[in-house]
């Protein structure tokens, strides 16, 4: 017997992952739900048939979802986490003990309990005492603060779904808005090497140039995505992600990963060509 | 409560015996179910082609139905509560022009006010009725036109009584609703009629609610925009007519102008929407009025937009109000309507109804997801919070009253010469000029030019209204008669 899993990277391209079986299934009021077994990644989590992370390369994401704005930063004490129902970035964040308040949104509460349930090595956080978890539309709560935050993370699902409100203008704005002037909002920021995937990340990069003075984007590898090559996108008024990167102080933290180290982080910022033609191509001003 | 059994869907089901029969076909479309047109089948779909038939024995024929639209017909009449119902399928521009021509003839004169759409004014040209205006009152805090006042039909009524008909535009594009019953009851009593504009509340009649529907409060017809709360397809409308119209006249005056042609697409839609409404339409609609409330209130926490509602009930001319509609009041931020309605969609990707000089309405209905109101606010707050400006610059909207000194139709087929707009005071125009949105004539042909109507015109240019109805397509010139 062979069960396969298969999300379609385009029309003409997919990648399959072989499972052992499925631990669940169920559909939310916002998507469907899959939790698979595989022998290859370990646990997959799988909504509305998109592939979100594996047990096997889910660090690399979310490593440098965190890793790369907290050694920008010189002292983060509240961060807004925006999605993130499998707790990984969550995880990241409480190793971080000078951070004082984890406020996260997810619009899915089954995608938590579900996550706590099959994924104990992403969920393994969510107990801590400095997370709290607000189930609602991440648009809508953004919208109500202002001056609040030191760090917002937005990870969220594709821009097709229930993750569409996440990649719009007015949801930048209101991060803007509710981010201390000294601020950083990281995000990710899709691929740019299928034409739909770039589109959607040019769009994204757009939206976030637009309402940001400093608007950079950084990459890493991860396996199962598609094209392997993906973007995050790192913002601020303040800060820039490699001039004001504070490599001896977030080395003097210990903080062992096996991802993102501070070389790294400069390196992520040096993009190809053709993804710096893209990124150029919807930049209306010079950037640093 | 329904007479007739409304899972029923005559039309769609004869529609589906026929795609599935596999006919050959030697008739019209010329497409042949789009095999002849292979771009088109790519753009629309192999079923939607299949379905483009014309009509055919089993599938009836809208200029005379006696089998299933004739049925379908029946079916629309009892959800609606009409004595009978017809398909229109060139909009709900030619349901309002089939009850006027049905209503009144040349030199006839008709009550309306004068926050009709232009499909009532074109009616008046074709068939040379004689336009009596009541002014709509204003609601100065909001810039927008109101419902008639009971008083001035009363009055209009009194000092015209030989009129033929009141039309009445209700609820209005803003979501406002003038005393229907009452207005029926004064008409009647003198031997008009009344013919109610129902392209903004197909969703009255099937909600528990929502102000009185026109058929309800026992109007005699009512055109019905199937295609805006109803869920049809574009251009697909329904006219409804009560026991007193004499159905058989009301099918000539269609057939004048109506399409030999009828699309069975358009049909199809209007039929199984119907159903729709009658199976779910009060969930439906309780639905769209709850998510219209909370984003109201959303709204109005923002600061400086108003998002109204029935707190504006006077017991006149705003005697009731469709919660359903979304219309937000912009003057405290210091922007136009227009304005917010351009940012929203060049900035935002959003794309609402209209915005006019102080307002703009978001059209709410039952396609729409709780999501997609977060983006619509959480928008609004990012261009108070980058836009907005003194309140200072913005001139109030003002109801400009016409001075009708030729009927439509003779100032339409008169001679005249092209002016420019600024010197064109004191002259007869005879074109329209419309500000769309919302699409309400800010000069009708046979109406006498003032400088506060060319001032008018250009100011709402100025804000970014779209001017249309001149023969020069920039507005720069108009139209007048010779004098």
């Amino acid at each position: 017997m062979e069960l396969w899993f298969s999300e379609k990277h385009t029309p003409h391209v997919k990648l399959s992952i072989q499972v052992d079986r499925q631990l669940y299934s169920g559909e939310s009021d916002y998507q469907r739900i899959d939790v698979f077994e595989s022998h290859e990644f370990g646990r997959l989590l799988v909504l509305d048939g998109y592939l979100m992370l594996t047990e096997k390369d889910e660090f690399i994401y979310h490593e440098m979802l965190v890793h790369v704005p907290m050694a920008v930063h010189p002292m983060v004490k509240k961060v807004l986490v925006i999605g993130a129902g499998d707790g990984g970035i969550v995880r990241e964040l409480t190793r971080y003990d000078t951070i004082e308040q984890i406020d996260m949104v997810e619009i899915d509460k089954e995608v938590v309990d579900v996550c706590r349930q099959f994924l104990p090595f992403t969920a393994s956080k969510f107990d801590d005492p400095r997370v709290q978890i607000h189930f609602q539309d991440g648009l809508k709560y953004v919208r109500h603060f202002e001056d609040a935050y030191d760090l917002i993370i937005v990870d969220s699902t594709d821009p097709f779904g229930p993750g569409e409100g996440l990649f719009t203008r007015e949801f930048y704005g209101n991060c803007y808005k509710a981010l201390h002037t000294d601020g950083i909002m990281v995000n990710q920021h899709e691929s740019p090497f299928y034409p739909v995937d770039a589109v959607a990340m040019q769009r994204a990069h757009k939206r976030i140039v637009e309402s940001f003075a400093i608007s950079r984007v950084y990459q890493a590898h991860i396996p199962t995505y598609p094209s392997g090559h993906w973007l995050f996108g790192f913002a601020s008024n303040c800060f820039h992600p490699i001039y004001d990167l504070k490599a001896k102080e977030w080395k003097k933290r210990e903080i062992k990963t096996r991802y993102y180290n501070t070389n790294l982080h400069r390196g992520a910022f040096a993009l190809p060509n053709y993804v710096q033609q893209l990124l150029e191509d919807v930049e209306h001003v010079d950037l640093v | 409560m329904y007479r007739l059994d409304q899972n029923q869907i005559p039309i769609v089901t004869a529609l589906q015996a026929v795609h599935d029969q596999r006919l050959v076909p030697f008739d019209v479309p010329g497409h042949k179910h789009g095999k002849g047109n292979r771009a088109l089948t790519e753009l629309l779909g192999e079923r939607c082609l299949r379905l483009d038939v014309n009509s055919m024995k089993p599938l009836d024929n809208l200029c005379h139905p006696v089998s299933v639209i004739r049925d379908a017909e029946a079916l629309a009449a009892d959800a609606f509560g009409a004595a009978t119902a017809f398909f229109m399928v060139n909009g709900t521009t030619s349901a309002v022009q089939a009850m006027i021509l049905t209503a009144c003839k040349k030199n006839d004169e008709i009550i309306l006010p004068r926050n009709v759409h232009r499909s009532v004014i074109n009616a008046l040209v074709l068939n040379g009725a004689i336009p009596i205006y009541v002014n709509p009152q204003i609601d100065s805090r909001l810039g927008i036109s109101l419902g008639m006042s009971v008083a001035d039909v009363e009055r209009t009524i009194e000092s015209h009584p030989n009129a033929k008909a009141v039309l009445i535009n209700n609820p209005t594009y803003y979501g406002v609703c003038s005393n229907l019953p009452a207005i029926v009851q004064l008409a009647h009593r003198r031997g008009m009629q009344v013919l109610v504009d129902e392209a903004h509340g197909t969703h009255l009649s099937f909600g528990d609610n929502l102000p009185i529907s026109a058929m309800a409060a026992d109007a005699d017809m009512a055109a019905v925009s199937m295609h805006k709360s109803g869920g049809s397809l574009t251009q697909s409308s329904l006219l409804l007519c009560g026991p007193r119209i004499n159905a058989s006249y009301v099918r000539q005056i269609i057939n004048l102008t109506q399409t030999t042609s009828g699309s069975y697409l358009l049909m199809a839609s209007l039929d199984l929407s119907r159903k729709v409404l009658a199976k779910n339409g009060r969930e439906i609609f309780e639905k769209v009025v709850n998510m219209a409330e909370y984003a109201r209130s959303e709204i109005n926490e923002i600061g400086d937009y108003y998002a109204y509602g029935r707190e504006r009930l006077n017991g006149d001319t705003i005697f009731d109000f469709d919660s359903t509609k979304l219309a937000v009041n912009t003057l405290k931020l210091g922007l136009a309507g227009i304005e917010v309605y351009n940012l929203l969609r060049d900035e935002y990707d959003i794309q609402i109804e209209f915005g006019d000089l102080g307002n703009f309405l978001a059209y709410l209905s039952m396609g729409d997801r709780i999501q997609d109101l977060e983006r619509l606010v959480s928008a609004l707050s990012e261009i108070r919070r980058r836009y907005k400006r003194a309140e200072a610059d913005l001139l109030s909207y003002e109801y400009i009253s016409p001075n009708v000194v030729r009927s439509p139709q003779e100032a339409f087929y008169a001679n005249k010469i092209q002016v420019p707009l600024e010197d064109s005071a004191d002259r007869v125009c005879s074109e329209f000029v419309m500000s769309y949105p919302p699409g309400i004539p800010i000069l009708a042909p046979g109406e006498q030019i003032t400088d506060e109507i060319i001032r008018y015109i250009l100011y709402s240019k100025e804000k970014g209204c779209s001017l249309t109805g001149t023969e020069d397509i920039d507005v720069n010139k108009v139209n007048v008669l010779v004098e």
